[in-house]
């Protein structure tokens, strides 16, 4: 029997506690989850989707792209073209056709310590960023940049070894503060373990975004507050957190609980989990869906004799309904692909080849490629073997096992048999893909970015072979002169008009040959509570926290 | 006993020696390298990019050549430096040591303080309704699975009753955070004691049984002693010997397989580390944190050697002194 002084006790034990964990937080703070932590707070020494979520808060680019895919500046004062004048045709010291553009960095622009950022800091990037000992992993972009004249502090002009079509893009140039990291590189070797970005990144210095990074604990959480010195809009929350939990149930948890306000839609739940999360506890959250560059495909072997008949290929296409998958799977959230190119990007050509479900020309492209169908239904050619592949893809990606399973299926219909054998991504990427080890197909997915000509993944000089250390791409092993044309004449093209008509004769070659069979893009999930306006997902690469200055509180 | 300490710590660094040497070279045969991975990541690394980076990490060197350079670093107390955090190895290593220590600590010793009472308990009434239900009580928590179990105390702790965050770490430091510190360890602690007590309870009561059943126990009760007496003073340290071993062994099992406790609860401790590094190809992460649980079970070994000699008087290890 309780008495009443136990009762008591009990229910005020219980008041105390009686309250969503995490639910007192003022709403001047506002607490993210993302599924990972970056390894390097350095911008420019590896490339990883966290870093660039959480220096979007506290970083800034010399130009960006805006949610029309078009490039704008963002630390620059206006854009530089050949139109207005900023950008000039010059020929390199040896002759060949290269390109001046000259940039006016913001007045304004200071880093979070108050030193002004200056050409300076643009030299010493690119100084970093040249030096092979640097660890800074792709160089491609400073080695074309052959000098860089000062004007004064703020202007600069960049002599640049070719006439690329996205000549005024600078927003891999991340800005590294020379007045803090330059002592750091007197040992170029050491730099990637001394930069001050990882040795003390609580430093002011680092950052000319709207927060500072105050706190970070490994694997856990990082801490952002206001830049007393940011020089653009007041961003409206104090505090921001960016916790991470890697288990997408433990995510979800928290949310619900009130441990974060929202789930990141970068770094975050994938469609199908959005997806059934929107159908429990929609009503309670904004959840906006967002194809993006993810482009789900599946390579084929192109070294396998029966691959290398083009009718077997686009009778693969005919024979699967990809409408159906993505309506299915993914309530019509991830758009189906005709190519690598996204239909958001002005690039993309309406009139690509497409290829809808039809088992009647697969039948017929399967017969004129000998491939009968026998009393079993399955196919076989005139000697007796059966037409028959094997899909790879990562084990353990419910997603893919998923889709896997339902191609299996519909390829069945068509008479083609197809067993499916996953291995861990570890093995899959690291050997299986990497080495051109698949047997037949490989499903997995590129990240792109607007107008990135697929050079490494479609040019015959890209292909991995043992004699070249399994370097390049190209895994299908996708050999076409005219494609190998294209690609290279496509990014020295200037002219918008010209490129675009390349970049249609580009993907009529895609789908037409299909080294690849083209899914579906992966659509972003963002899970964000009702109260919070102003989060614009872009599609992009990148991140929505770079307009994080226009979030705010609505209720 | 000293003699006999210092030859099982020689041994033990010779254990240590080899094992370094056995988990380089697994490691090292995995498919891939820290490099592959960028690539993934960074479509604009090109060929030149790779061969530059894979010379400036030494990983062009033969495997044998980068495990020697390693161990005549490690000799000299540098472990190398943690390419997936950007950080020496130690730096990584102390905060997700410190986590997993204090959360194998605190639910070994509450799995204990049940376990060994409740083992004790049901061996004196063998096949009683008492029996039953701790055997059952048990089993359950040998059979439920640790994820499930984690993810079961979030629903019901976070989500429904919002009594306690739903995994993590906390941000405040100090004596201030300190209540909050406990708030983010109820839960997973609870979940690996909960993991922890069915197991040592059903070795518990099976060595007490076992014991009950011996000559001397039967010498006791003949002499008139109290059953209590009996059982803690006699026949418990006895008892106590095969469930030392399980525990010692358990220890480095604890250490890395806490991992799906860590993950479920985002505690950012040792099994994690050690998984993420090897799924990143950070080899020398991979290879400390694995070294750190080999270690740990060297020492759990060694104490429960320690351990026999205190609660058996039989076995000594003073003739190795002589």
């Amino acid at each position: 029997m309780i008495s009443m002084k136990q009762l008591f006790a009990a229910v005020l034990f219980s008041a105390a506690f009686a309250f969503p964990f995490g639910a007192a937080q003022a709403k001047s703070d506002l607490v993210i989850g993302i599924t990972q932590y970056p390894s390097t707070f350095h911008p420019n020494i590896d490339s990883m989707l966290a870093k660039s979520y959480v220096h979007g808060l506290t970083r800034r680019p010399l130009t960006t792209m805006n949610a029309d895919w078009e490039t704008v500046c963002v630390l620059c004062e206006t854009l530089p073209t050949l139109e207005n004048g900023g950008a000039k045709l010059e020929k390199t010291p040896d002759g060949k056709d290269g390109i001046a553009v000259t940039y006016k960095i913001k007045s304004e622009a200071e880093w979070a310590d108050g030193t002004p950022i200056t050409v300076d800091d643009v030299i010493f990037t690119w100084e970093v960023g040249k030096h092979p000992k640097s660890g800074v992993a792709s160089t491609e972009g400073y080695r074309r940049i052959l000098s860089i004249d000062r004007i004064d502090d703020k202007t600069f002009t960049l002599h640049v070894d070719r006439r690329t079509f996205d000549y005024n893009n600078l927003s891999t140039l991340n800005l590294l503060p020379a007045h803090i990291d330059r002592p750091k590189f007197a040992y170029p070797e050491a730099y990637k373990t001394q930069t001050a970005f990882d040795t003390d990144p609580f430093n002011p210095g680092l950052y000319m975004g709207p927060y500072l990074m105050t706190q970070a604990k490994t694997g856990s959480h990082m801490v952002f507050e206001k830049n007393p010195n940011w020089w653009g809009k007041a961003p409206a929350f104090d505090k921001i957190t960016v916790r991470v939990i890697e288990n997408t149930t433990t995510l979800e948890a928290n949310l619900l609980s009130g441990g974060i306000d929202m789930i990141s839609g970068e770094l975050g739940l994938n469609v199908d989990q959005a997806l059934a999360f929107e159908k429990r506890h929609g009503q309670n959250f904004k959840i906006l869906f967002k194809p993006g560059l993810i482009y789900e495909h599946i390579d084929l072997m192109l070294d396998n004799p029966v691959l290398q008949d083009r009718r077997v290929r686009q009778a693969l296409m005919y024979a699967i309904d990809r409408n159906a998958i993505s309506e299915r799977l993914f309530g019509g959230k991830q758009p189906v692909a005709h190519t690598g190119v996204n239909p958001l990007d002005w690039v993309y050509d309406p009139n690509v080849p497409k290829y809808a479900l039809d088992l009647e020309k697969a039948d017929a492209l399967l017969n004129e490629a000998g491939w009968k169908r026998k009393a079993s239904g399955m196919r076989a050619n005139a000697a007796g073997a059966p037409l028959r592949f094997q899909i790879m893809t990562t084990a353990g990606n419910r997603t893919r096992e998923l889709v896997e399973q339902v191609l299996q299926s519909q390829w069945k219909a068509a008479g083609i048999a197809v067993d499916i054998r996953n291995e861990p991504a570890r093995v899959f990427f690291g050997e299986t893909v990497t080495k051109r080890k698949f047997p037949d197909m490989a499903m997995f997915a590129w990240i792109s970015a607007p107008e990135s000509v697929p050079r490494t993944t479609l040019h015959s000089e890209e292909i991995p072979t043992e004699a070249n250390n399994w370097s390049g791409q190209n895994y299908t092993g996708f050999n076409n002169p005219e494609m190998d044309d294209l690609l290279e004449r496509i990014e020295l093209e200037l002219d918008k008009e010209k490129r675009k008509a390349m970049w249609a004769e580009l993907q009529k070659i895609y789908a037409t040959e299909l080294p690849a069979l083209p899914l579906y893009f992966r659509a972003n999930s963002f899970i964000l509570p009702k109260w919070l306006k102003g989060v614009e997902p872009t599609g992009h690469q990148f991140p929505t926290t770079l307009r994080v200055e226009d979030w705010r509180v609505e209720r | 006993m000293s003699v006999f300490l210092i030859r099982r710590a020689f041994h033990s660094l010779i254990v240590l020696l080899v094992m370094s040497a056995v988990i380089y070279g697994l490691i090292g045969l995995m498919p891939g390298d820290p490099v592959d991975l960028m690539i993934s990541a960074d479509p604009d690394v090109t060929a030149a990019d790779a061969a530059r980076l894979r010379a400036i990490y030494g990983l062009d060197q033969p495997l044998w050549s980068r495990y020697l350079h390693w161990l005549s670093a490690a000799v000299t107390g540098d472990f190398g430096y943690s390419r997936l955090y950007a950080q020496p190895v130690w730096q990584a290593i102390l905060p997700a040591l410190s986590n997993t220590l204090i959360l194998l600590i605190s639910s070994l010793l509450l799995a204990l303080i049940i376990a060994l009472p409740a083992g004790v308990f049901a061996a004196t009434r063998p096949y009683s309704v008492t029996d039953y239900g701790i055997n059952l009580t048990a089993f359950a928590g040998i059979s439920m699975p640790p994820f499930w179990l984690g993810i079961l105390l979030i629903l019901v702790f976070s989500v429904m009753l919002g009594w306690l965050p739903a995994g993590g770490t906390p941000q405040s430091a100090g004596a201030s955070g300190l209540w909050e510190h406990i708030q983010y360890l109820i839960l997973p602690i609870a979940a690996l004691t909960i993991a922890g007590v069915g197991g040592h309870t059903r070795y518990m009561r099976a060595s007490m049984i076992e014991t009950l059943r011996q000559d001397y126990i039967r010498t006791a009760r003949a002499k008139g002693l109290s059953e209590s007496r009996v059982v803690l003073g006699h026949a418990l340290r006895n008892a106590m010997i095969p469930v030392v071993t399980v525990i010692a062994l358990d220890l480095g099992v604890l250490f890395s397989g806490a991992l799906i406790t860590e993950t479920v609860f985002a505690y950012p401790g040792m099994g994690k580390l050690i998984f993420d590094a090897i799924m990143g190809n950070d080899y020398n992460l991979a290879l400390v944190g694995l070294m750190m649980a080999t270690a740990l079970t060297l020492t759990g070994n060694l104490l429960a050697d320690v351990a026999y000699a205190a609660l058996d008087p039989r076995i000594s290890y003073e003739s190795l002194d002589a």
